[in-house]
Parts: structure tokens; C-alpha cells; sequence
């Protein structure tokens, strides 16, 4: 729960984005969001909403550990946390 | 069941942790008395655990996860309330880390088994869309520190229907720093704060943390190599008697924070003085929705009689659980007897092992890599 995930926004429609992560495509909310977020932005988010929008030049650092950890951990408390937080959005 | 999970992860870049672990290893090296270095996350702990850098770690520096599970420290009385009212038959929805956390007489999930309607949610966000489609009072049981209680007050402020309301257990995590810090048994040197929290609160907050304290803090990110590089900083600034805050991890953390979030937080949640769950008493420790919101606060919706609810409830073996002491530093779960006997995930006896983010839970699924004396 304390975990934030990374996410790249797709579409903005007021307060909510179309967020994919990893393939997972999720509505997020975006009140809680730092700055104003466009399509193509990537965005920490934890418990369904946005908390920051990823500086660019700091979103490969920030995916790469997420990327293996999905990619090579099945039964582990840490990618169920990840794939959790990626559940938290609303259905599309 | 000690490091089969961390083989399957490589390491990003080994060489780099070699050079923070032969850096920390310098740097401990001619120290006269052990270094502590206490942590509030509990994904750091995840990463510690899973990656076992704990080994990686010279003997004479020891790194102890603080109170930084946000379902270990609710309170029994605050899972009670929400016991009580799923048997009210409201719908009750929280997170899946609260459905077995035991309360005095029992969890939520014992609750559901004998008819409660009790849902689980991975968002705020979930408990209002239920709200919208239910006939029925829905109570979302909202657990975690600041960083989901920013989420929480955006659902109150979003204009929820009227049978929503939110029982808050949210914490905030500076004033208990100040009580761990205080503690005469812990001995903390350093704090590594949690990246993720500090997205929220910015990391000048610890500013005042560290004058009255004399404490360096850190604040870092969770992944293997944000942490060793901010333990390496740590040890550094507690060796030349640097007293002040520096912020690892940029790229997730700003001086200021997130203004927005804050001033949503801010609007409807104050602080309160309570409980946290085996620790103490902590000074404006809880988060509670403020009077102007009471048409959401579940406590001002309903009258919850717990002492007479509660009045025979027979002991548990609760009683003998030592979260509070692992939450604390001054204890490991090596220390308490039922851990992995009667204490396992499957029927938790205490909190630290429901939660993914519990010391015991995770020391359970990975091992605690424990070298050197317990602290
Ligand atoms: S092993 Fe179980 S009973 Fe013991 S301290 Fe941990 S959570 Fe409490």
C-alpha cells in the first residue's frame, strides 16, 4: 500500500487518465495530482490516484526497477504489491 | 524460504552495490560503537528483506524497521469500531491488508464468515462507486498514512452520496518519528524517511524533526540501490555529526512536496492525538475528519458502544504478540515465540503478520537476514 506505481497517461479527461501500465490500461484519478498532466506524461501513482507527475528524464530510472521485478517475480509480496496498485484504477 | 525470491530478481547494476557496500564497509570500519538506523516503510523493508542487504551490510550497522506499516499500527479499538459496524450491517470496505487483522473479539474476516457484508477495495475510490450503486449505508474502514489519506480526503471532497461515510484510522507519520526517537531503548542514529510518504509532505518537514532531535535524516527511495546509496549518505552525515535532511531521492521528492495534495489533505483531515497500535500513546499521530465534514465521518454518523460490546471478550493470544516491540526497535520477530508456530500468514495472531508491508510477514516470506547482535 505504501508502494506508488509508474504509469504512462494515454488520454485526460478532467479530473481522470487513461493510465497504461505495462499493458494495464486503468482510469486514474487525478485530484491529487502535483502539476497539470498531459498525454504522453508518466505519473506515480498510488491507490488509484495520481501523487506526481514523473519529471522527464527521470522516467527510465524510475521504470526499470518495476520492469524486472514484474517480468521475474511471480509469488512475491513486493510484485503483488505492484500488481495490486495497478488493480486500484477503475476498469476501462 | 530465505533468499529464493531475491535469486529470481537480479540485481540492476551489481557492481554499483558493491561499491555502496565496500563504501559502508570503509566507513564502519573504525567506529567505536554500532551504528542504528531506523526506517518508517514498509516497502523499504520489503527491499531489504527480499534483496537480503541486510547481509550486505557491515556487523556494526544495523537497519531497523520503525512503525512504517500503516495496518500494524491501526489500533485494535479502531478495527473494532469497524467490527462493529459491519455487524450493524452497513457495507463495510477497506483494503485487503485489513481483512485479517485481528481485533479484540474478532477481524473482519471472521466478521464476514458469520454474515457480515464486508468488501474489500484497492482504492477509495471503489468504496464510493459501491456507495453510488448501494441501497445501504456504505462505511469505507480507511487505513494508512498520509500519502492514502490524500486519496481518501479527494473522495470526501468529490461530493460522495449521502449513505457514504469514512471511519479513519489514516496516521501521519512525522510525530511518531519524534516518540521512536525519544525512546531511551532504541538508540537511533539516523532515519532513512520513505520516499513515497515524502512525495506528498515534501522533505523540508523533517527540517524541525532534525534540530529538536539532533538526528540526521535521509530520505530515500525503496528500490536496492536507493537505499544503499542513501544509507551510505546516512552513515557519512552521522559520522561528521551533520545534523540536517538530505533528500536521495529526487526524482521523486521535491523540498516543498505536493502542494496540491496537501491542501486537500489539509481541508479535511486535523490531527488528533491516539493510540498507535503496540507502540504509544502519539501526539498528533491520527488523522481525523475535521467537524465541517462530520456528514462523512462515520463516528459522528453512528453511535459505536464498543465497551459493552467488548465487555467479554475472552483474552487472545494477541496478548502475547510483540509488534509493538519490533515496531519500536527493540525487538525482531526472531524474538517472539509464535512466530512461524502459531503465528503464520494463513491465522496472523498479530498485525505485522497480516500486512505485506509487516516486519514479521516479511521477514516470514523472505527471512530477516540477521547479523550481528539483535539491536
Ligand atoms: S510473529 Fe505474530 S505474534 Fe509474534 S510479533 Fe509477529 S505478528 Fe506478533
Amino acid at each position: 500500500m505504501c508502494l506508488g506505481v509508474p504509469g504512462k497517461v494515454l488520454e485526460v479527461n478532467d479530473m481522470t487518465a487513461l493510465v497504461d501500465f505495462w499493458g494495464v490500461r486503468k482510469q486514474v484519478l487525478l485530484h491529487t495530482v502535483d502539476s497539470p498532466v498531459a498525454p504522453g506524461d508518466y505519473v506515480l501513482v498510488h491507490v488509484g490516484f495520481a501523487i506526481r507527475r514523473i519529471p522527464t528524464g527521470q522516467i527510465e530510472e524510475t521504470l526499470a526497477f518495476y520492469e524486472t521485478l514484474l517480468r521475474t517475480a511471480e509469488e512475491d509480496l513486493m510484485a503483488a504489491d505492484v500488481q495490486e496498485e495497478m488493480g486500484a484504477g477503475e476498469e476501462t | 524460504m530465505t533468499s529464493k525470491a531475491s535469486e529470481r530478481l537480479e540485481f540492476r547494476d551489481p557492481k554499483q552495490v558493491q561499491a555502496f557496500q565496500r563504501a559502508l564497509e570503509h566507513l564502519c570500519a573504525d567506529l567505536k560503537t554500532p551504528i542504528s538506523i531506523m526506517h518508517v516503510c514498509g516497502s523499504h523493508e520489503q527491499s531489504i528483506a527480499r534483496f537480503g542487504l541486510r547481509s550486505l551490510l557491515p556487523p556494526n550497522l544495523q537497519v531497523i524497521m520503525g512503525p512504517g506499516c500503516p495496518v500494524c499500527v491501526t489500533d485494535m479499538p479502531e478495527v473494532d469500531e469497524a467490527v462493529y459496524l459491519a455487524e450493524q450491517g452497513v457495507i463495510l470496505a477497506t483494503f485487503g491488508d485489513m481483512f485479517r487483522v485481528p481485533g479484540t473479539v474478532k477481524s473482519l474476516a471472521e466478521a464476514k464468515a458469520e454474515g457480515a457484508d464486508v468488501r474489500i477495495v484497492y482504492s477509495p475510490w471503489e468504496a464510493l462507486q459501491i456507495a453510488r450503486k448501494a441501497e445501504r449505508e456504505v462505511v469505507f474502514f480507511a487505513t494508512g498514512f498520509e500519502t492514502t489519506a490524500v486519496a481518501t480526503a479527494a473522495v470526501i471532497l468529490s461530493g460522495p452520496p449521502p449513505n457514504l461515510s469514512v471511519l479513519s484510522a489514516h496516521k501521519y507519520i512525522p510525530p511518531v518519528m519524534e516518540i521512536v526517537a525519544e525512546m531511551p531503548q532504541t538508540r537511533i542514529q539516523g532515519f532513512l524517511a520513505a520516499g513515497h510518504a515524502a512525495t506528498i509532505t515534501g522533505w523540508k518537514i523533517f527540517e524541525r524533526f532534525v534540530e529538536r532531535h539532533g538526528i540526521p535524516v535521509v530520505v530515500g527511495g525503496f528500490e536496492p540501490l536507493d537505499i544503499l546509496s542513501a544509507l551510505v549518505q546516512l552513515v557519512e552525515l552521522i559520522r561528521r555529526g551533520e545534523r540536517r535532511v538530505v533528500n536521495a531521492y529526487p526524482r521523486c521528492v521535491t523540498p516543498e512536496g505536493n502542494r496540491n495534495a496537501q491542501r486537500l489533505l489539509w481541508e479535511v483531515f486535523q490531527t488528533e492525538s491516539g493510540v498507535w497500535r503496540g507502540i504509544a500513546y502519539v501526539p498528533n499521530g491520527n488523522l481525523r475528519l475535521r467537524p465541517t465534514y462530520a456528514w462523512a465521518d462515520a463516528r459522528a454518523r453512528f453511535q459505536i458502544r464498543l465497551s459493552e460490546w467488548l465487555h467479554d471478550a475472552p483474552p487472545r493470544l494477541t496478548q502475547e504478540c510483540l509488534c509493538g516491540n519490533i515496531m519500536a526497535g527493540i525487538a525482531t520477530p526472531y524474538d517472539c515465540r509464535l512466530f512461524g508456530k502459531e503465528c503464520v500468514p494463513e491465522s496472523p495472531v498479530g498485525a505485522c503478520m497480516v500486512s505485506s508491508e509487516g516486519t514479521c510477514r516479511i521477514w516470514y516470506e523472505y527471512g530477516g537476514h540477521v547479523k550481528g547482535p539483535t539491536p
